[in-house]
C-alpha cells in the first residue's frame, strides 16, 4: 500500500487491497460425501460448493478431480440486537455442519453467536405446466374462458436449487455458541457456549437440554470456559469439550443427565522449563476433533496440535510444533492479540494425517506416520491453478535457503483459522480471509 | 512487523543487559519491568474490551487470568509495597506505562454477566496505602498474603472499601467524600462510573498539588464532579498524561520497575512520612 511521492493525483492503491469485512469467510466443512463445501462469512452468508461430476476427457485417469463450482448462496443469519443488554449480535456464521445425509435434500446446520439454524437445501428441475385456473404466468384466468380439462404434468426446467430455513433454535444461549456438533444418532445435536453445553433434538426448537453447565455461582470466580465441543462419531453417548485451560474433558450422557463430572480428563501437566505469564494462555485449546476412527483425539493450542489417545488420560501421545519459533514473541503476540487467535485443525479421511494454519497464509501438515511436518501457503499469488504447491519454509537459524521467510517478516494479518478435509480424498479446502482456496492431491505419474 | 506501536523489546529482555556488575539486579530490574508493563498492557486490554460491542469472553478470561498471575507473584515478591515509596521519590521520569489500573475498573461495567467479569477488587483497605489502592485497584500493599482477586460486581464492594479505607484515614477529606458519597447512592446506575472520575480526580488532585501544577481548583473541580469521565481519564492517560511531567498513578508504577535496583528507593517500608505529607496536601486542597 505505498504512497506516491510527488503524484498529485489520489492514491487508490489501498483500495486494491481493501477486504470487505463482510467477506471474510469464518467457516468451512464438507458434507458426508464430499460433494458439497460449505462456507459461511463474517456477513452471515453461506456459500454452498458442489464437486462438478462429469469426468472431463483427460482428467479421467487422473481419478475424479472434479471442480467445485458455486451451488447456492443464502443468507443464513442476519444482525440482531439484544435489547436487554444493548448489544449487537453478530451476524458472523461460526459454524456449520452438515447432517447425514437421508433423502434427496441435504440438511445443514449454520450457528451464529446465539442462534441455530436448520436448512434444506433442495434442487428443483421439474415444475408442474398446464393449470387449469392459472395461466403460465400464474395469473388467474378468467373462469368462462375454460372449455376444457387438463391434467397438469411435470415438466423439465432449469435446476433451481431452494434453501429454506426449516428449524431454527432460538434463546438456547447466553454466551457465544462456539461449536455445534451433530449426534451420530441422527436425531440430536450439542451446541457449546462459552459457559455451557446444549442438547437438541433437531425436531424440537423449543426446548433443548443442558448437559454442560461450568458457569460458577460467582460470576468472579470464573477462570474457565468451553472452547470447543464434539461428539464423539460412532458413540451417541459420547462426547468432548475443550478448555481455556487446556483440558479435555471426555462426558458419558449415560452417566447422568448434567455432565458437569467429566468421565476422562485428559491434561498434559505444564513443562516448568517452558512456564511464562503466557503459558495458560497458549495452553487455551482452540479446536478439538475426533478422529474419524474415534480412537483418537486432535487438539490445537497456540503453538502445537496434538494427538491424544481416548485410552490414556494423562498426556498426548502426539505433539508437533506448529510454529515454535513464535515462543519468543508471545509478549508482542499478546499485545496486538494475535496470541487469542483460534486455529482449526482437522483430520485426513484415514486419521493418518493431520493439518493446522498459521501465519503468512501458511498451513501446516503433519504425516503421523514419519512425524514430519511441512508448510504450505495459500496466496494466490504464488499458485496458479493447477499448479503444484511447493513447501515453503520459516527461517530459524542455520542455513538460509533461498524462499525462506523470517519470522520477522511473518504477516500476522494473514491468518489461516478455518479449513476442511474431504471426508475420503485428498482434497482440502482453507480458508484465506476472504479466499477459499481448494488443493486437490494429484494421483502420480503410475497411470500416465 | 507485527506489533503495534510497542516501544518496548522486552521479548528480547535476556539480550539487552549484557553488562557485568549490576548484572543480578539489571536482570531482575529487567524482568519486573516486564511484568509491571505486562500487568499495564492486561489491565487495558480489559477495559477495551468493555468498550466492545460484546467481549470475547474466553479471551477476557484469560487475560484476566494472567493478571491475576501477575499480581500473585508481584505480592509474593513484596513489590506491591514499592508503591508507597513513590510517594516519596519526587522526580520521577514521566512513564511510557499506560495505565492506572483504578481506571479500569471504573468502566460502564453495569453487572454486565456476559461482559468480562473480571474487575479488579480487593479487600482490606489499609490506611497508609489509601492512594495506592485507588490508583492501582490492588490489595494492600503492607499484607503480601492479601486475597488479590477478580471481582464481578466490583460495584458494592469496591465503594464500601474505598470509603471505608479512605474515612479511616483522611478526617479532612471524610466530609468531602462523604459528601460525593451521597450523590453516588443516589443513582445507583451510574454508581460505580461516578466513582472512578471522582477518585480519580482526588489522585490527580493530589499529585497536582504537590508538584505545584495548575492550583487547587481543577483539583477540587475533579474532586467533585459528577461526569462519567472515565473514557477522559484513560484518554488523557492513553496520550496527554504521558508527557506530564506530574505524577500520576502511573508514575507509581513507573517507579515499581526501577525501584529494585534503583538507589533512589527509601529503604523504609514504613511509610507514616507519607502519609503525613499526604494528609497536608489535602488540607491544602480542602483549606483553599
Amino acid at each position: 500500500m505505498g504512497e506516491d511521492s510527488e503524484s498529485p493525483k489520489i492514491n487508490h492503491s489501498f483500495l486494491r487491497d481493501y477486504v470487505t469485512e463482510a467477506d471474510v469467510i469464518s467457516t468451512v466443512e464438507f458434507n458426508q460425501t464430499g460433494d458439497l463445501l460449505a462456507t459461511g462469512d463474517k456477513g452471515g452468508r453461506v456459500v454452498i460448493f458442489q464437486r462438478e461430476t462429469e469426468s472431463k476427457g483427460e482428467c479421467e485417469e487422473l481419478g475424479e478431480s472434479g471442480e467445485y463450482n458455486v451451488y447456492s448462496t443464502f443468507q443464513s443469519h442476519e444482525p440482531d440486537f439484544d435489547y436487554l443488554k444493548s448489544l449487537e449480535i453478530e451476524e458472523k456464521i461460526n459454524k456449520i455442519r452438515w447432517l447425514p445425509h437421508q433423502n434427496a435434500a441435504h440438511f445443514l446446520l449454520s450457528t451464529n453467536d446465539k442462534t441455530i439454524k436448520l436448512w434444506k437445501v433442495s434442487e428443483r428441475d421439474k415444475r408442474p405446466e398446464g393449470y387449469n385456473l392459472k395461466d403460465e404466468e400464474g395469473r388467474i384466468k378468467d373462469v368462462s374462458t375454460v372449455t376444457s380439462l387438463r391434467v397438469p404434468v411435470l415438466k423439465p426446467t432449469d435446476l433451481m436449487v431452494e434453501v429454506r430455513p426449516r428449524r431454527i433454535f432460538a434463546n438456547g444461549h447466553t454466551y457465544h455458541v462456539n461449536s455445534i456438533s451433530v449426534n451420530s444418532d441422527g436425531e440430536t445435536y450439542l451446541s457449546a457456549d462459552d459457559l455451557r453445553i446444549n442438547m437438541w433434538h433437531l425436531d424440537i426448537t423449543d426446548r433443548s437440554f443442558n448437559i454442560v453447565d461450568i458457569k460458577p455461582a460467582n460470576m468472579e470466580d470464573l477462570t474457565e470456559v468451553i472452547t470447543a465441543a464434539e461428539f464423539h462419531p460412532h458413540h451417541c453417548h459420547l462426547f468432548v469439550y475443550s478448555s481455556s485451560k487446556g483440558t479435555l474433558r471426555l462426558c458419558d450422557m449415560r452417566e447422568s443427565a448434567l455432565c458437569d463430572k467429566h468421565s476422562k480428563i485428559f491434561e498434559e501437566p505444564e513443562d516448568p522449563g517452558n512456564r511464562s505469564f503466557f503459558s495458560e494462555i497458549i495452553s487455551s485449546v482452540s479446536d478439538v476433533k475426533f478422529s474419524h476412527s474415534g480412537r483418537y483425539l486432535l487438539t490445537r493450542d497456540y503453538l502445537t496440535v496434538k494427538v491424544w489417545d481416548l485410552n490414556m488420560e494423562k498426556g498426548p501421545v502426539e505433539t508437533y510444533q506448529v510454529h515454535e519459533y513464535l515462543r519468543s514473541k508471545l509478549c508482542s503476540l499478546y499485545e496486538n492479540d494475535c496470541i487469542f487467535d483460534k486455529f482449526e485443525c482437522v483430520w485426513n479421511s484415514n486419521d493418518s494425517v493431520i493439518m493446522t494454519g498459521a501465519y503468512n497464509s501458511f498451513f501446516r501438515m503433519f504425516d503421523r506416520e514419519t512425524g514430519r511436518g511441512v508448510t504450505l501457503e495459500a496466496w494466490r499469488e504464488s499458485s496458479k491453478p493447477r499448479a503444484v504447491l511447493r513447501t515453503r519454509r520459516v527461517y530459524t537459524g542455520g542455513r538460509r535457503r533461498r524462499g525462506d521467510v523470517g519470522v520477522d517478516s511473518l504477516d500476522f494479518s494473514k491468518k489461516i483459522l478455518h479449513m476442511a478435509w474431504h471426508p475420503a480424498e485428498n482434497i482440502i479446502a482453507i480458508a484465506a480471509t476472504n479466499n477459499l482456496y481448494i488443493f486437490q492431491d494429484r494421483v502420480n505419474a503410475e497411470n500416465q | 512487523m507485527f506489533s503495534k506501536g510497542t516501544k518496548r523489546k522486552f521479548s528480547d529482555g535476556g539480550e539487552e543487559i549484557s553488562e557485568e556488575g549490576l548484572l543480578g539486579a539489571r536482570v531482575a530490574s529487567s524482568y519486573s519491568l516486564q511484568r509491571q508493563s505486562l500487568l499495564d498492557m492486561s489491565l487495558i486490554k480489559l477495559q477495551l474490551c468493555h468498550m466492545l460491542v460484546e467481549p470475547n469472553l474466553c479471551r477476557s478470561v484469560l487475560i484476566a487470568n494472567t493478571v491475576r498471575q501477575i499480581q500473585e507473584e508481584m505480592t509474593h515478591d513484596g513489590s506491591w509495597h514499592m508503591v508507597t515509596e513513590a510517594f516519596c521519590s519526587a522526580g520521577q521520569s514521566p512513564s511510557e506505562r499506560l495505565v492506572a489500573t483504578e481506571v479500569l475498573c471504573r468502566s460502564r461495567e453495569q453487572d454486565a454477566e456476559p461482559k468480562v467479569f473480571s474487575v479488579i477488587s480487593y479487600e482490606g483497605c489499609r490506611e497508609e496505602e489509601v492512594v495506592a489502592d485507588e490508583t492501582l485497584c490492588s490489595v494492600s500493599v503492607r499484607d503480601t498474603v492479601s486475597n488479590v482477586y477478580l471481582a464481578g460486581r466490583m460495584g458494592q464492594c469496591w465503594e464500601k472499601n474505598e470509603l471505608s479505607g479512605i474515612e479511616r484515614d483522611e478526617e479532612v477529606l471524610e466530609d468531602s467524600r462523604l459528601g460525593s458519597g451521597e450523590d453516588e447512592e443516589i443513582d445507583t446506575e451510574d454508581e460505580v462510573s461516578t466513582e472512578g472520575p471522582k477518585t480519580i480526580g482526588q489522585v490527580f488532585g493530589t499529585f497536582e498539588i504537590k508538584n505545584g501544577s495548575p492550583g487547587p481548583d481543577s483539583a477540587l473541580e475533579e474532586l467533585f464532579s459528577d461526569v462519567d469521565t472515565s473514557y477522559y481519564d484513560l484518554d488523557t492517560m492513553l496520550t496527554g498524561m504521558q508527557s506530564a511531567p506530574k505524577m500520576g498513578p502511573y508514575d507509581l508504577l513507573d517507579s515499581l520497575g526501577p525501584s529494585h535496583g534503583s538507589p533512589s528507593i527509601m529503604s523504609t517500608p514504613n511509610c507514616r512520612s507519607d502519609l503525613n505529607e499526604l494528609d497536608h496536601i489535602m488540607e491544602i486542597i480542602v483549606g483553599s
